[in-house]
């Protein structure tokens, strides 16, 4: 069952991935990606970590989607406007790079594995990914990590106001 | 009941100063309207004069806090002065400039000093996710810096680019520290140096992957060579000082973490990431010069140079010793006074809305500001390397040190390298003493709060540059507890 | 514990499927011409002007991004309730610094005028 789950999941990712960009409709491709989103999240689900995959739906295919689809209306580009890249050569190469990277960490998770003294060996605690556990993660060992992010919000809040607010100066 | 963590809150005591003072020109800024802001900037002074007393205090300690995420040993306290000057230099040379351009607001010196913390957070955090948030603290409000000129295309195209390339970089980073984690099951620096031995790349190849993200991850902010193609633009875009903080201190804040987490968290491995520093302190020395030599723009080819210098700096990491972490911190500190200074100028010598940058404007400036130009000489001379400057000194360090500890050839190509980049910083020189006057004239006010920033740069480039004993022992004394474990 | 989730397996099939069936089965039963006027929006009324696509403002935007920022805070309310009985007044601080530093942020907010609507 796990087995079965874990394929549907996967393939819906990665046909949604490859859809994302294929597709030639800005929106076309948000709503492919909020699939992906959904995808990931049945896949956190399936090895146990249910928090993280409450806040994929929560925050990833609801919120961050929402800002992903105001950004195209905002801009509102034509589909005839958008033009693909004509050269050529960094079409290709760019492929042949990004596949030799994704090779590359296949190799070398395999022979991770192969060696066996990976820790991705090691047997997964029953309580893993526990709501519970990640709560005590970020309120004790984490703590500090776990205030930065206010900073870190706070920051985000003022430039987004900074931005989005008041005409610049002049145009040039 | 869950056992609490020991927080031992001391130990961000700097952090919690200048975050205080950066919430209050943010509230002081949302109370005082138009004319009267410009005390706000002298808020932001008297936090950083106030966390570098923190900072005085705490110097010599060697303390950890919350759980292990934070170190602060002399190491860290020195990069928190970096940032700490380069945060004042860039306050001053700020100023007159944020008048000029009409762009004073609050916000500009809260997203510095918000900087500053993430800057100050990543040198002294002592575990990887500590270190990624505090690089992303660091970055957004880079981000939000370089696009402060909101009415100029070319400021906003520097945001975008920036934001764009930080955001694919974080990527990068996050997902090398997850390998790690996966692989070691744990983020400490402490705990990975235990669970590392020489044959750990053999047995567990995921560290490898993990580490070389976590590398690439960083160089982008570092801006080494291939991750460097955002610099160029995003300098020349952003407005000046915010162009001159750039080069400074999140340079330094990338060099802290990559020096600790390199040739100390993963020490034991250290020789075979080595090969990867040499390959990348070879392209990004060579590919900054050679690039630089053909630009016209000030600010452009000062990015380039910034690029150069970074693989200077990359070269006393590659060696991997404290006597080359030695060299490297030095080389730090000359580059932020020099290049504090040359932005300086460039602000000075700047009209309003900085249409004209070209180098060729600079033409017969001898003859009517002889100080400003003979100023602008030393800088480029340190620069370029030239005796009695800091930068020579900071060079000869570096390279003295790579030939002592066997690496010739990066020796042999780093001063290749700096011969080649005397070439356009002469350029400059010339220019300004040999070339008849430029067709907009050049008129040259000296606001008071640019000029405290050139001199104190001027002073720093001629001080370490003169008597560089001091400040040598000033850095042994904060590199020597970095490896005093291992 | 996954064996929990079989009712939601259910519902997500069903919601797959239904729609799918829904856009499917009209393409193959009914008969479809079109011609420019069936097509416009309104088949029998004044001809449409323009494009429904128009540029928004900026102000939408402003409001997402907010409440973005504002969501991913209360997403750290979650954990936080699963153990504040533990943590005691210990956590009840940590909570409180965390809080206040948005505080200010939404302070800003108002401030700036940022969610008036002009």
């Amino acid at each position: 069952m796990h087995l079965i789950l874990f394929i549907i999941f996967a393939v819906f990712c990665i046909a949604g991935a490859i859809l994302v960009i294929v597709l030639r409709s800005p929106v076309a491709s948000a709503i492919s990606l909020i699939f992906v989103m959904c995808a990931i999240a049945g896949l956190f689900a399936l090895v146990g970590a249910l928090f993280v995959a409450a806040l994929q739906v929560i925050v990833y295919a609801g919120a961050v989607m929402v800002l992903f689809l105001f950004v195209i209306m905002l801009l509102n580009i034509k589909e005839e406007l958008i033009t693909t890249d004509e050269k050529r050569l960094t079409r290709y190469l760019g492929s042949a790079l990004g596949l030799a990277f994704v090779l590359e960490i296949a190799y070398f998770v395999r022979r991770g594995l192969a060696f066996g003294s990976s820790s991705l060996y090691l047997p997964v605690p029953k309580e893993f990914a526990s709501i519970e556990l990640i709560s005590t993660g970020i309120f004790t060992k984490y703590l500090l990590a776990f205030e930065m992010t206010s900073i870190l919000l706070l920051v985000a809040i003022v430039g987004a106001i900074m931005l989005a607010r008041g005409k610049g100066r002049r145009d040039t | 009941m869950i056992s609490l963590p020991i927080i031992n809150f001391s130990v961000i005591y700097p952090e919690i100063i200048i975050l205080v003072t950066a919430i209050a020109v943010l509230i002081a800024d949302l109370f005082i309207k138009g004319d009267r802001r410009a005390p706000i900037s002298l808020i932001a002074l008297a936090g950083i004069i106030m966390a570098a007393f923190a900072i005085h205090a705490q110097w010599g300690a060697n303390v950890s806090g919350f759980s292990g995420a934070i170190i602060v040993d002399n190491y860290a306290l020195l990069f928190k002065y970096i940032f700490l000057v380069g945060a004042l230099l860039t306050l001053f040379l700020s100023v007159w400039y944020l008048q000029r351009e009409e762009l004073f607001s609050g916000e500009y010196f809260f997203f510095i000093l918000i900087s500053i913390v993430g800057m100050m957070i990543l040198s002294s955090s002592n575990e990887l996710i500590t270190a990624f948030l505090g690089l992303e603290i660091m970055s957004i409000p880079l981000y939000l810096l370089a696009g402060f000129d909101k009415g100029k295309l070319r400021s906003n195209e520097a945001a975008l680019k920036y934001l764009l390339m930080g955001a694919f970089a974080s990527g990068f980073l996050i997902y090398g520290i997850a390998f790690i984690y996966g692989s070691m099951g744990t983020t400490n620096f402490d705990e990975i140096v235990r669970a590392l031995s020489s044959d750990s790349l053999d047995t567990d190849p995921l560290i490898l992957i993990g580490i070389s993200m976590i590398v690439i991850g960083f160089a982008f902010k570092t801006a080494f060579v291939p991750f460097h193609s955002w610099v160029p633009d995003v300098y020349t875009g952003a407005p000046t000082p915010v162009t001159a903080f750039f080069s400074i201190a999140p340079k330094a804040a990338g060099f802290a973490i990559l020096f600790r987490l390199l040739t100390v968290a993963f020490s034991p491995i250290f020789v075979n990431l080595s090969t990867m520093l040499w390959v990348l302190a070879v392209l990004t020395m060579s590919v900054g010069n050679l690039i630089a030599l053909t630009q016209r723009n000030i600010k452009r080819m000062l990015a380039y140079s910034s690029i150069a210098h970074a693989g200077y700096i990359l070269v006393s990491l590659a060696i991997g010793t404290s006597k080359g972490t030695e060299a490297g911190l030095f080389y730090l500190l000359a580059y932020t006074a020099m290049n504090a200074g040359a932005f300086g100028m460039v602000i000075l010598l700047g009209h309003k809305g900085e249409d004209d940058l070209t180098i060729s404007s600079y033409g017969g400036l001898s003859r009517r500001h002889p100080v400003a130009a003979a100023t602008m000489s030393l800088f480029m001379f340190s620069l370029a390397g030239i005796p009695p400057t800091a930068g020579f000194i900071g060079k000869f360090n570096i390279f003295s040190n790579a030939i002592s500890a066997g690496f010739i050839w990066l020796a042999i190509i780093g001063v290749i390298n700096s011969v080649i980049s005397v070439y356009y910083y002469l350029r400059v020189i010339i220019t300004m003493y040999m070339k008849p006057e430029a067709d907009s004239v050049t008129t040259v006010t000296y606001p008071p709060s640019l000029l405290v920033a050139i001199i104190l740069a001027a002073w720093g480039t001629l001080h370490i540059g003169l008597f560089p004993n001091g400040w040598l022992l000033f850095i042994r004394e904060s590199v020597v507890g970095l490896y005093q474990a291992l | 514990m996954l064996e929990s989730f079989f009712p939601i397996l259910i519902l997500f099939l069903l919601a797959t499927i239904t729609p799918a069936v829904m856009l499917i089965l009209p393409k193959i039963l009914a008969k479809r011409e079109s011609d420019p006027v069936k097509d416009a929006p309104y088949e029998c009324g004044i001809p449409a002007e323009g494009d429904a696509r128009e540029r928004f403002p900026i102000k939408f935007y402003l409001i997402a991004i907010l409440f973005l920022l504002f969501d991913i805070e209360a997403v750290f309310l979650y954990p936080w309730a699963v153990i504040y009985r533990k943590l005691g007044v210990f956590g009840l601080v940590e909570m409180v610094v965390f809080i206040v530093i948005l505080l200010i942020g939404y302070l800003y907010v108002i401030k700036k005028g940022a969610l008036r609507w002009q």
